[in-house]
């Protein structure tokens, strides 16, 4: 089948398989491998993208119900060079280690953002509660959420402490 | 809390983690990102039965798949002597089976194709026929007479055992016991459990035909024992293997075995020419993949009435699966398990441990249990509670009692191991200030007044680790030391290579802290390059916390030597004699001139000049170090964890959870705090949530993560951490490794805190995890079997 998806602001056409999920048409076939895959069963997260500005576990959907739709993955996260609050919280409050669950905690909590600015902490251990971590206790990830929710113009700030 | 706000720019503090700049932008390069031209995929083909002999496969229809470049079966991969490979235990497994399966998810066959979905489909399309057998799924049953023989390819085997183990003195023990005052004893399951990194265990094998050279990019802990190990196995020579380890989406100790896939894919590459990826899914990884625990353990202590602990005995039925592949020093079959003693001073010790062969993946020795010791401090403060609801006695109050007193360090346990340091009533005292303990148990009586069942949990643990010494310590003969390599190039930037590997622990931060520490170069100036076999020197990875304690060790000495060498060259740039040189941080020094001096980047600079040096000295600034730990670290730290439990329900709210760790110097505290905050998660995980049973038949019954249940941000509560610091003695920087601690220690606080709530109930003990239907069957007085399912 002939789909066109919108991912982070470029159109892609490709022609796939209807089996072909969502996680592996962003990894495979973009060539954007920071969206992971970690379960199969829309436990875990990692996979998480949006999908017209709502989280969705891309390894449950298919790439054919993207078709003309828009998608946003970690790489799209920022904008101009500059970083988008959501990472800088991360790497600020020590909201990663492994950094395998990161890109789909990032997409999960800029969702949380967008709708919802100023959540208190048990929103935003709700919104992750979708997300599994096994390295942080989650303890530096709401840290990170609360610290971008506080700082929601740093993206206009290029942040040097974590440019490679 | 510790933030990066805090960081310095030169030695040790919260700074930020370099390898942050990657992940935040989707960057990492895990082993599924490896795209290589020609790449071929793979897929294994899993056994349905625990227990089936195998009467005939068919791979035709597969090989037809016009997609299909290959399959391998343990018949081919029996000519090349590939069949069966050795476990890190001196036992051996299959790679793919020929004989029989021995537990459900065993890999029969392997399929390689042109992408991921294809050699999916082509695993539906091999027949076969299973004659099945009678399955041992339960360890109690497993030496049982008449017992059916897992392990009937090794010549002459008649039952199920593996081996009998004992530690300590069973007279003097003995002894001790027959005249107690008090004797209390539980039967106490740690039960099976997985590591579930969420990035599941994969390869890519890539055989040059041309150069002969086998590169392997492979998400494992230990990739030099595995390049050593490829060697000896596959008989290639060990320089034309290279092992690298990229971005790792969690070990936890999942990530040390080699595993069949890994064979597999080797072959495959071998076989087709091309370079083969295999990537596990989850359940694969769940039922087949190093598990942990599975310890059925009896403990007794004999004490005096006044709560004076005098001898602790264990017995101890091991599940280690259908193959031994227990990952952990050669002479130590059951870990480091005879550290049970715990944090308590009382002279008789003895534990006896037999393990078993049952229907189940192979494993035990993983999940931050560093070597057994999880197992070992859980029962040990589980049963310390039960000594304390037999005397009527305030938990606290008792470990202080026993507790090891600071002047008794270094300290040598009934069992044998030498405790470095400690101060461990410090350690507790802090953790019950920041708990309010007082006013918690005040609390407590208060509510219960009221019908309220409110928990307060404690456990104190002393972990063991970092291990060698290598004349003690090896794994399949490899010592367990660790190299690291400096230089220091002309223009006053470094570069380290260190022999551990990272798998979220930071380590591109740490060690160049530890450089920078001893060096006085910032940290941005330091690059870390680990994780590749043909760029770094030789060690055994990161496990068992010991990363900081070998290989840590290894960069502050190997920094020390460029220190060293840095002065003969400030003695020439000066002219004057070494001996009037002091170092003070990044510079040497005339003593008595402070001024004259010379600063480490303009040694470097001078080292790679035409500045004349001494007769025998050799110019460029550079060392190299492998480092034998005279002994184990020894962290410790007292938890206190609050709990509500809803009898209706039986469901417990972790309320708080008080962490107090001494992990001697900390290199760089977020880090650390981050670490622990982790393993708190761990032990919540483990306490109410996460087991993996199985049914009669040996049907894994965890196999995905809608039936094998990890701990979310809804479960843990707001972490509060607190520190004491006891430098290690015999570390060159004094810090002991802390990976595992609150993993290990925590199980028990948990645990201690929902059977005091429900003391009001008479439960005494429930085997964890204490998920609702465990707990509400417990106050009914019929506590429920965790690891297996009602027959």
């Amino acid at each position: 089948m002939q789909i066109t998806v919108r991912v982070n602001g470029e159109a892609h056409t490709r022609d796939v398989e209807p089996r072909l999920l969502l996680v592996h048409f962003l990894r495979d076939e973009l060539g954007l491998t920071g969206t992971h895959w970690g379960c199969d069963t829309s436990n875990c997260g990692v996979c998480t993208a949006l999908v017209d500005s709502k989280p969705v576990k891309s390894c449950t959907m298919l790439a054919v119900m993207a078709d003309g739709r828009d998608v946003r993955t970690v790489e799209g996260l920022e904008q101009g060079g500059a970083l988008d609050p959501i990472q800088q919280g991360f790497a600020k409050c020590h909201g990663l280690q492994c950094g395998f669950c990161t890109p789909g905690m990032m997409i999960t909590t800029r969702a949380l953002l967008d709708e919802n600015p100023h959540p208190t902490e048990q929103e935003i251990r709700v919104a992750i509660s979708g997300n599994l971590c096994r390295c942080t206790g989650y303890e530096n990830i709401v840290r990170a959420v609360r610290w971008a929710s506080e700082n929601p113009a740093a993206s206009e700030h290029p942040a040097e402490e974590v440019s490679a | 809390m510790t933030t990066v706000e805090e960081a310095p720019a030169v030695g040790f503090g919260s700074h930020p983690r370099v390898e942050d700049a990657r992940f935040i932008r989707g960057r990492g390069n895990y082993v599924d990102d490896v795209q290589l031209p020609g790449m071929l995929h793979s897929a294994v083909l899993r056994s349905p039965y625990a227990h089936a002999r195998i009467v005939s496969i068919d791979t035709s229809a597969a090989e037809a798949h016009p997609k299909v470049k290959g399959v391998i079966t343990g018949a081919i991969l029996d000519t090349l002597k590939l069949a069966w490979m050795p476990t890190l235990s001196y036992d051996t497994q299959a790679v793919l089976a020929t004989d029989k399966v021995r537990f459900q998810g065993q890999e029969v066959a392997f399929v390689i194709a042109e992408d991921r979905y294809s050699a999916r489909d082509a695993l539906e399309l091999i027949e076969v026929e299973y004659e099945p057998l009678p399955v041992v799924a339960d360890a109690k049953k497993a030496l049982d007479p008449g017992a059916p023989v897992i392990r009937d390819d090794k010549e002459g085997k008649t039952d199920n055992h593996i081996f009998d183990w004992e530690a300590g003195d069973a007279a003097k023990t003995d002894a001790a016991f027959a005249n107690a005052e008090v004797v209390v004893s539980e039967d106490v399951l740690y039960p099976r459990s997985h590591p579930a990194p969420l990035e599941t265990c994969g390869v890519v094998a890539d055989m040059d035909k041309v150069t002969g050279k086998l590169t392997l990019w492979s998400n494992n802990q230990a990739p030099h024992a595995h390049r050593t190990v490829y060697a000896l196995v596959a008989g290639l020579p060990e320089q034309k293997i290279r092992v690298i380890s990229p971005d790792i989406g969690g070990g936890f100790g999942n990530k040390v075995p080699i595993y069949p896939g890994y064979v597999c894919a080797i072959v495959g590459s071998i076989v087709t020419g091309k370079p083969v990826k295999w990537m596990e899914d989850r359940s694969e990884n769940l039922i087949s993949t190093g598990f942990a625990r599975d310890y059925h353990m009896h403990g007794e202590i004999a004490a005096t009435r006044d709560g004076k602990i005098l001898a602790t005995r264990v017995n101890v039925l091991a599940d280690h699966g259908a193959f031994n592949g227990v990952a952990q020093p050669t002479k130590y079959p059951s870990g480091f398990f005879h550290i049970f003693t715990g944090s308590y001073d009382y002279p008789a010790s003895y534990c006896q441990v037999t393990a078993v062969y049952t229907n189940k993946a192979p494993g035990g020795v993983a999940y931050a249990c560093s070597f057994r010791i999880t197992e070992a401090v859980y029962l040990i403060e589980r049963m310390v509670d039960v000594l304390a609801r037999k005397l009527n006695m305030d938990p606290a109050e008792l470990r202080m009692r026993n507790l090891l007193r600071p002047e008794q360090f270094p300290y040598t346990t009934p069992t044998g191991w030498e405790y470095d340091s400690g101060d461990y009533p410090r350690a507790l005292t802090e953790a019950m200030r920041i708990a309010g303990y007082d006013q918690l148990r005040a609390e407590q009586a208060a509510k219960r007044e009221r019908g309220e069942h409110m928990g307060i949990g404690l456990s104190f643990f002393t972990e063991g680790v970092g291990a060698g010494p290598r004349k003690h310590m090896d794994i399949l003969g490899l010592g367990m030391a660790d190299g690291a390599e400096l230089r220091v190039h002309p223009t006053g930037k470094a570069v380290v290579r260190i022999s551990v590997q990272s798998q979220g622990q930071g380590h591109e931060t740490t060690y160049a802290q530890i450089v920078s520490h001893e060096l006085g170069l910032p940290v941005v100036d330091i690059e870390v390059v680990h994780g590749d076999t043909d760029q770094t020197p030789f060690g055994l990875g990161t496990y068992g916390s010991r990363s900081t304690p070998v290989s840590g060790a290894a960069t502050a000495m190997v920094a020390r030597k460029v220190r060293e060498r840095a002065k003969i060259v400030a003695a020439a740039m000066l002219e004057v004699s070494v001996d009037d040189l002091e170092w003070e941080q990044g510079r040497w020094f005339v003593r008595g001139d402070r001024e004259k001096g010379k600063t480490i980047q303009e040694i470097a600079l001078a080292a790679h000049s035409s500045l004349e040096l001494p007769e025998g000295i050799e110019g460029h600034l550079d060392a190299t170090c492998v480092y034998n730990p005279p002994n184990l670290t020894y962290p410790f730290g007292a938890y206190i964890c609050v709990v509500d439990v809803d009898p209706g329900t039986g469901q417990v709210k972790v309320r708080r959870f008080i962490a107090v760790d001494d992990c001697g110097t900390r290199i760089n505290p977020m880090i650390v705090e981050g670490q622990i905050h982790g393993g708190l998660a761990d032990g919540v995980g483990m306490a109410l949530m996460q087991v993996m049973a199985f049914d009669p038949d040996g049907n894994h019954l965890a196999a995905s993560f809608m039936d094998y249940l990890l701990p979310t941000s809804l479960e843990c509560p707001s972490w509060e951490l607190g520190q004491t610091v006891t430098p290690s003695p015999h570390h060159p920087i004094g810090a002991k490794g802390v990976g595992e601690s609150a993993t290990v220690g925590s199980p028990a606080a948990v645990v201690n805190a929902v059977i005091d709530a429900l003391a009001p109930f008479g439960v005494g003990h429930i085997d964890m995890p204490l998920t609702p239907a465990n707990v509400w069957s417990a106050i009914q007085g019929r506590p429920l079997r965790t690891d297996m399912a009602l027959e």
